[in-house]
């Protein structure tokens, strides 16, 4: 059974009403629990659970100090092209929209890519649009190829691709997917998606399963913050985290937290997230999913961010450019959105050395993969 | 003619499968066999025919966890 | 209604029964008969020519339960796979139970022996129910390659000693896609109980039946002790976790 199949046996509306009427005592067995049920998810999610925040936080502490130590990992975004054909209402890449557009060339993906290098990150981050006459799969093959042999980790969040193109990424050195789903309500990413590729639901649902099968070892998946009502959202990203440990069970989950943020055309946000709601959400997720890795973007100010750090983040983007040759250059009128936290690679390690925490770079290692092509 | 049965040599006059386990009074619907170290389906039993110093190994089920 | 669905296929009962070690054929009938099974596993051996028993399948109504033929015995995968033949071919249908115990000792499952014997049985077509050690990535590999349930043991056979597996199980059980029965070691209707209400989908017993002075009794009583189980589990339990000491303040800085 795919997750598919699971979402289309979910009534959204049906969903929102269970978390609503859950009761603290409802709140209070969940947090007792030593693993959540999705029952258990719902009651945290829920209005009720905004009066245990602190014991929330409290049980994600303990869980992710147990789980990952002291420990964050820092990676870096490269955005390799920021030409879209989709119509996405909520992006600044959105293909109405009059940002100026820019691909950067093999040439200009390695200037970024030796910036980051030498700024100490070897997990990074590849992002495009989708826009399949201008940046495809060889493309992108190409861009991982060059700029591998810089980086331990390559990760792509990208259009979704085909299995065969995971495959193939995978071969070329990509060990990591992020996808996210935007909204798992059915109706609402219909009408927030009214053009484009994008605008196929069950792709892109199902891509994460694709990778999976691909043999990708890190997937992320997550929900924009802003868009459907965040507590079915995060149910629904919740069951797809749970479904996506026990069937790619050699592959490592995470979760990510895009909170809407000003963008070219602004689209204001139906449903905005407040920072308290944000906080419950993160911790749920830590406590259903112990392993999974917590991400938390540049799009949060940095005072934010620190807060949340002991809340169970456990990657970090740091000194970020969500504009193609942004690194290289000072022009970020490309940008995809603003970047609030602006400080940079070093300045992020210090807070975390600070804190106690230890900032980590280098978390794998390509050496470690026998088959890899060379 | 001298089968080798459950290890054992035995004179027997029985000339098919079927036909050997009425000889030891066993249930043909209790047992499994393997002839000559092949594995006989229960639905041939009486029409496998045997030869002269076949091996067998007739198997039934008992109790177990 | 609560069912145990395995490989397509319904039953209203969680407690498997195992009829190996009872003291006659009567007191295996009875347990069955009181714990309300709907399975029960067999085992297959050499029929002693000379003396050949009263076949203890004629006690066992074909139409009431459905037959589990085990592959105790087996010390590799070629014997384990050959005994699942055998037992098709004797007119059962193709379900087994897997079990590759080359230590006579302790009867611990072999694990790479039957992931092997797993990996053909399947191919096969035989829905195999593999028997092993509580090991979370033996179960994944296991499921991966198309079993119908995993099998993990609480104690090893015949011990009695309940569920000191404890905590591989719930591990299993969390990331399991098939059915988790907990098989071995079973040695108390509190432990079938126990079992269930971590999450189990099922538990096999045999030894303690066998061996009870009642075993009809006995199973009545098991047959209790798995619908308690269930049913608290699905009533939703309370307390499980330990309380851990609270570190400074983390929500503070949220201003309303």
């Amino acid at each position: 059974m795919s997750f598919l199949e699971i979402i289309n046996s979910c009534k959204p509306a049906e969903v929102l009403r269970q978390i609503e009427a859950k009761t603290l005592t409802d709140v209070d067995r969940a947090l007792a629990q030593e693993r959540l049920q999705p029952d258990d998810l719902m009651a945290l999610l829920s209005p009720a659970a905004e009066q245990r925040l602190e014991q929330l936080a409290q049980q994600a502490h303990r869980i992710t100090r147990q789980r990952f130590g002291k420990t964050v990992l820092l990676y870096a975004p490269i955005y390799l092209s920021n030409e879209c054909s989709n119509g996405c209402l909520y992006c600044g890449f959105n293909a109405t929209n009059k940002t100026a557009r820019k691909t950067l060339n093999l040439d200009e993906i390695e200037r970024e890519a030796r910036v980051l290098h030498e700024q100490g990150f070897r997990h990074i981050l590849l992002v495009t649009g989708e826009a399949p006459g201008k940046f495809g799969d060889d493309q992108l093959e190409a861009a991982v190829q060059r700029i591998k042999p810089l980086f331990s980790s390559v990760a792509i969040e990208v259009y979704p691709m085909s299995e065969a193109g995971y495959r193939r990424m995978v071969a070329a050195g990509v060990d990591g997917l992020t996808i996210y789903q935007e909204t798992y309500n059915r109706t609402l990413y219909e009408q927030i998606h009214p053009y484009g590729k994008k605008r196929n639901y069950d792709f892109r649902l199902l891509t994460p399963e694709r990778g999976g099968a691909a043999g990708l070892r890190r997937i992320g998946i997550g929900f924009l913050q802003g868009l459907g009502n965040f507590r079915s959202e995060a149910f629904f990203t919740g069951l797809h985290a749970l479904y996506l440990s026990k069937h790619f069970w050699r592959s490592l989950i995470s979760i990510s937290f895009p909170r809407m943020r000003p963008a070219e055309g602004a689209f204001p946000p139906p449903n905005p997230v407040s920072d308290r709601h944000l906080v419950q959400l993160i911790c749920t997720m830590r406590l259903l999913v112990h392993d999974a890795g917590l991400v938390m973007s540049t799009r949060e100010s940095a005072t934010l961010r620190d807060h949340l750090l002991p809340l169970g983040i456990t990657q970090m983007s740091a000194g970020s450019c969500t504009a193609p040759g942004g690194y290289s250059s000072e022009d970020q009128s490309t940008q995809q959105f603003a970047i609030d936290d602006d400080r940079s690679p070093a300045e992020i390690c210090a807070m975390l050395s600070s804190r106690g925490y230890d900032p980590v770079w280098k978390d794998w290692d390509r050496a470690f993969l026998s088959r890899e092509a060379r | 003619m001298q089968l080798v049965i459950n290890g054992q040599s035995r004179e027997v006059s029985a000339e098919s499968l079927a036909e050997l386990l009425v000889e030891l009074q066993l249930d043909t619907s209790h047992v499994a066999v393997e002839l000559n170290q092949a594995i006989v389906e229960s639905s041939q039993f009486a029409t496998t025919a045997l030869n002269e110093n076949d091996r067998l190994e007739v198997i039934q089920f008992v109790g177990g966890g | 209604m609560d069912q145990l669905i395995i490989s397509g296929r319904s039953f209203n009962s969680r407690l498997m029964v195992g009829t190996g070690k009872f003291s006659s054929n009567q007191a295996m009938v009875a347990s069955m008969e009181a714990s309300g099974c709907e399975i029960v596993t067999v085992a297959l051996r050499r029929v002693d020519i000379d003396n050949p028993a009263d076949s203890m399948l004629a006690h066992i109504d074909r139409n009431r339960y459905l037959l589990l033929p085990n592959t105790s015995g087996a010390r590799d995968a070629e014997e384990a796979v050959r005994l699942a033949r055998l037992s098709r071919a004797a007119g059962c249908e193709p379900w087994v139970k897997l079990e590759v115990t080359p230590d006579p000792y302790y009867l611990l499952p072999d694990p790479i022996e039957t992931l092997k014997a797993a990996e053909i049985l399947v191919k096969e077509g035989f829905i195999v129910l593999p028997y092993i050690n509580a090991d979370p990535v033996l179960a994944k590999h296991l499921q991966e390659a198309g079993t119908a349930t995993v099998m993990p043991l609480g104690a090893p056979i015949g011990t009695n000693k309940g569920v000191r597996t404890r905590e591989q199980i719930a591990i299993i059980i969390e990331q399991a896609i098939v059915p988790v029965v907990v098989d071995a070691g079973l040695g108390a209707p509190s432990h079938a109980a126990e079992a269930m209400e971590m999450g189990a989908d099922a538990v096999l017993v045999n030894t303690a039946l066998a061996v009870a002075r009642d075993p009809g009794a006995m199973g009545a009583a098991f047959r209790k002790g798995v619908e308690a189980g269930r049913e608290a589990y699905l009533a939703g339990l309370g307390e499980q976790r330990q309380q851990a000491e609270a570190s400074s303040p983390l929500t503070g800085f949220l201003r309303d």
